[in-house]
Order: structure tokens, then sequence, then C-alpha cells
């Protein structure tokens, strides 16, 4: 039994979702290979290869490919589906956007967002923005699943698996134009294990600069509420929430958000949970371990100062 | 050119679920339902590009029980010009739904099928790329901003870390994000009017699409509460917990 790890990078950089896969993959247990697909990514298969317990990496270098396209990237799985009773990619934009479109080729059912491995073919998944967890049972011959990272812990990078080149090169039916990525000194929302988050309480996208002082302080990430972003105030890809990114951090400190079940979806898994409201009756306390009923304008400043 | 906008039945985002006491799935009785969210923003993107004399027509289907109908007419009244409804009582895998809409699709042939990127019960952000797989279309997910020009379209998806716009001919799949269009509230008169706009109903025998079982859902729990917190009295005792006793910081 062999298990197919799509990897999470750009083409410069493994990302560190694509650890946290393999390390989905090992909970399943059985060999476990790396996919890169990617165009002079040189750097990314090398670090695949340290990836801890990983069998090999199969590397698909080519312009095809340099942009993850989801039509011929599943075409390109698909071809070498046959090998791997299991195929796991990180519920990313790349995962979820690829895996589906491979799901349907082979003709079975995808599980999204698996957050717990129960045996090779029963996992656990919430539903519902979280308010229920499925435990699910796949009778299809092959599982195909995007794995919610937050909930599994990288492995390591002592491997030294070996690379095997793959040929298929598919055409893509779409085209990639241009790309924006918010450049930030920021660690990632997914990665980071403190993260600052503003709702709507804050105003403005210029009151964000508060909170921006203090992600700093702490060498945290900058995240935000729905409500904050339909206001404008920061652009979506700080969402956390049922629709946005899904966090885990040691430290989430909710500042201004009044904590609607779609946000909590979002961080309620976070090991310490801070609420800085001044709405007593808001229903982030009610997950919050330490709440302070206060005016933000004042409380984080001084938050600022004393860390 | 044809729009095909699928759309589900979920209960109502402001309503909070609760697990069935014997563990077999979240108890649903006598909850609001409402149109998917997604879905909903699908149903306006549509509208839009009819009002824009980009669209002919705009055909909304849904499938599941028969009070499903009432998404159909709430789509409609948002402007749709008819419906379409798959009439089933059984809980069907993405899979199965993009399935079935394929089937739709074959008869439609609609030039573009808009959907919401998932819907907030099953979460599963799985249907418009298995229906634009097994359509053998391009799809764009998680559009935030559509274009189209003659056949050419053009979407900007909201992706991890920004934005990145992404081009290809129709016919195509695009799934939806809350940030591209704002629904409009149905009007009155439009909701008397939808009443009366056509509405079709199949079966899935009908179709003459076979569906296979994919899962056992094998238990259905609720989610380990967080223990109660505390209330802190000031910043400082908020640091002085942080550094001493949750040692975060």
């Amino acid at each position: 039994m062999a298990i197919l790890v799509l990897a999470e990078h750009d083409n410069a950089s493994l990302k560190l979702d694509t650890a946290k896969v393999v390390a989905c993959a090992q909970a399943i247990g059985g060999d476990v290979d790396v996919l890169v697909a990617g165009h002079d990514c040189v750097a990314v298969v090398e670090a695949a290869q340290k990836l801890t317990g990983v069998r090999q990496v199969l590397v698909a270098d080519n312009a095809a490919y340099v942009n993850h396209l989801p039509d011929n990237l599943s075409e390109l799985i698909l071809d070498v589906a046959s090998d791997y009773e299991h195929i796991l990619a990180a519920a990313s934009s790349q995962g979820k956007d690829t895996l589906p479109r491979v799901s349907a080729l082979l003709d079975v059912a995808q599980l999204s967002e698996v957050i717990e491995v129960v045996s090779a073919d029963t996992f656990i998944r919430p539903i519902y923005a979280g308010n229920a967890l499925a435990t699910v049972q796949s009778l299809d011959d092959k599982k195909v699943m995007t794995v919610r990272t937050s909930a599994f812990d990288a492995v390591g990078n002592d491997g030294a698996a070996a690379a095997v080149a793959i040929e298929k090169v598919a055409d893509s039916l779409s085209q990639f134009i241009s790309q924006s990525l918010t450049k930030s000194a920021r660690p990632e929302l997914g990665a980071a294990s403190i993260v600052v988050s503003g709702g709507r309480g804050l105003g403005s996208g210029e009151n964000f600069a508060i909170l921006e002082q203090l992600a700093d302080k702490l060498g945290g990430a900058l995240g935000a509420s729905r409500a904050a972003v339909d206001a404008g105030f920061v652009p979506n890809d700080l969402q956390v929430g049922q629709t946005g990114k899904i966090v885990a951090p040691d430290l989430y400190i909710a500042v201004g958000i009044s904590g609607a079940i779609q946000h909590l979806a979002g961080m309620k898994d976070s090991k310490v949970i801070v609420a800085i409201n001044k709405d007593p009756e808001a229903p982030i306390f009610q997950v919050a371990d330490y709440g302070l009923e206060a005016d933000l304008f004042e409380a984080v400043p001084q938050l600022t100062e004393s860390v | 050119m044809k729009v095909l906008v699928p759309v589900k039945r979920v209960v109502d985002a402001n309503v909070k679920v609760r697990v069935k006491a014997d563990n077999t799935g979240v108890d649903v009785a006598n909850l609001k339902m409402a149109i998917n969210p997604f879905c909903e923003i699908a149903v306006e993107e549509a509208v839009r590009l009819k009002e824009a004399g980009i669209a002919s027509e705009v055909v909304v289907v849904t499938i599941g029980p028969k009070a499903s109908q009432e998404q159909l007419r709430t789509a409609m009244a948002l402007g749709a010009d008819r419906g379409i409804h798959i009439e089933t009582d059984e809980e069907l895998v993405p899979l199965s739904i993009a399935k079935l809409l394929h089937s739709v699709q074959e008869k439609e042939q609609a030039q573009l099928i808009l959907l919401g990127k998932q819907s907030i019960d099953g979460d599963n952000n799985q249907t418009g790329q298995m229906l634009a797989a097994l359509a053998k279309m391009p799809q764009a997910t998680f559009a935030s901003e559509v274009k189209i020009e003659g056949d050419a379209l053009t979407v900007t998806r909201e992706i991890d870390g920004g934005l990145q716009s992404v081009s290809m001919s129709l016919p195509a799949v695009v799934t939806v994000d809350l940030r591209l269009n704002e629904p409009r509230y149905a009007k009155l008169p439009n909701i008397m009017k939808a009443k009366r706009k056509p509405l079709e109903t199949f079966s899935i025998d009908d179709l003459g699409v076979s569906l296979k079982s994919h899962q056992n859902i094998v238990k259905v729990s609720p989610p380990s509460q967080r223990k109660a917190g505390v209330m802190v009295a000031s910043v400082a005792e908020l640091v002085e917990k942080l550094k001493n006793e949750a040692k975060v910081i």
C-alpha cells in the first residue's frame, strides 16, 4: 500500500504544509511518496527529499506545471494514480482546486479537510463550520483527500529520499495571466505560532496599524474576521474562518471580534485564545481562555508596550 | 449565452446546529432553511450577466427533497428564468451531485456554469471542480471577479496569500467566493412573479444516471468544548497570565 502526497510549493521553496500532510500520510501507514509538479523547482525537490520517512519524490519539472493549473495537474496525478491507494494534498487553495478533479476522474468520492486518521479507510472531518465532526468510512478502492494542516504536526527533515523524474506533460485548458501575492515580513498565517486578529471593532483599515505593532512585537502573523474583510479594512487573504484560513497557533489574540460561529470555525483549535472586546456579551468570550473587557484602542497599545 | 446555476438548500447560516443524541447526524428538523450563501452569490452573478446583456437565460437547478423547490423559487425571485428540480430524499456525496449536474448540463448545453465554492453544511468544496472534470471543461475556482468577452472568460481567483488571474474559453465552470458580489434582496413583485416561472421536476431515474455508494457515515459527534476561561481585569494581569500561567509569550 502506498500513499501519494501532492507537494505545496511556489517553485522556490517547499511549504511547511507538505510536511504536515506527510505526517497525516504516516498516520495512515504505508510507503509515502511526494509529487513535486512545477518548473525550475530544484530547491523544492531537495527539500521534499529531506522530509522524514518519505520513500521517493516524483518530479514533474516542466513549464506546463509552473502555475499549478488544476486541469493538467489533475491529469498528471491521474497518470501515476494506479500505484497508490491514497492520494493526499493540503486543504490549501491548490489542493482544493485540484483534488476534486482527480477524484471525479477516478470515479471516487473525496474527503475534504481531514483532521484525524482513525484507520486506513476511516477519517474524521469537520462539517457545519466545525460544529460537528463526521467519522467517515470510505468505501472506494482509492481514497482521495485534502488534509487540514493545522491538525497535524510537521515531520522532520532528516530523510534522504530518491528523486524520480516523470515525463507526462499535459496541456492546460486554462491560462495563467498574473498573480499578486501580499508581501509581508510577518510569518504566514497558517504557519505562525502567534496570530493577532482584528474584527469590525477596529473601525478602519488604518487602525489595523495598532495590531500590526502588536503582531510584530510578538513575532506573530496578522489575521482578520470576515466582517473586517467585508468592510474593506484588510485583504481577504488575512481572513480566518470557515471560508478563510483555518489556524491553530499557540496563541490567538482576537481583538474587536465578536465571535460569529464562522469565525470560531477558523481558530477554536488554537492552544490559548485571548479576546479583547468592549462588549461583555460578545460570544468570543465563551471560547477565550483569557478575556479582557476593554476599549481595544487603549488595551492593545498597552499590551504592545508590556510584552 | 445560457448560464446554469446549481443551488443547494441548507440550514440558515445564522442557525447553530446540534448533533443528534444518537450520533447519527446533525438535527436539522424544524430549523430555518435557506439557499446556501455561496449559491446565492452565484445566482446574483448570473442575473447581473443577464442584465448586462451577456447572458440570455439563467437556469437554476437543485438536487434534494421536495422542499428544495423553495430555494429554486428564491433564485427565480432574484431573477433566474426557470428552475430544474431533481427530487431525491437521499444524502448524496458531491461526486453524485456532480454526475447529476453533468447530466443536466448535457441536455441544457449552458456556456457557463456558476456555482458556490462550497456549501456551509458539508463544507466539501468539491462539486464545481468535479463537474468541470466530468464535463471536460476548464474551471476557475474561488472567483472574486468574472469578466466575459465573446467566448473568452477571465476570472480573478482568491488564493492563499493573494489573488490570481486566469483566462479560458467558454464553456467553463466557475465557483464563486464571497467577495464576487453582494446579492440583492428579492422584491415582493418578483417573489410573486417567481411563482409562475417554469419549474421542471425529475427523478434520478428519469435522468438515467446510476450512482454508487461511496461512503459510510460511522458517526457524527460534537466537537470537544473548550474549558471555560477567565476574565482578566487589566492588560497587566493578562500579560502576567500569558507569561506565567499559559507560558505562550
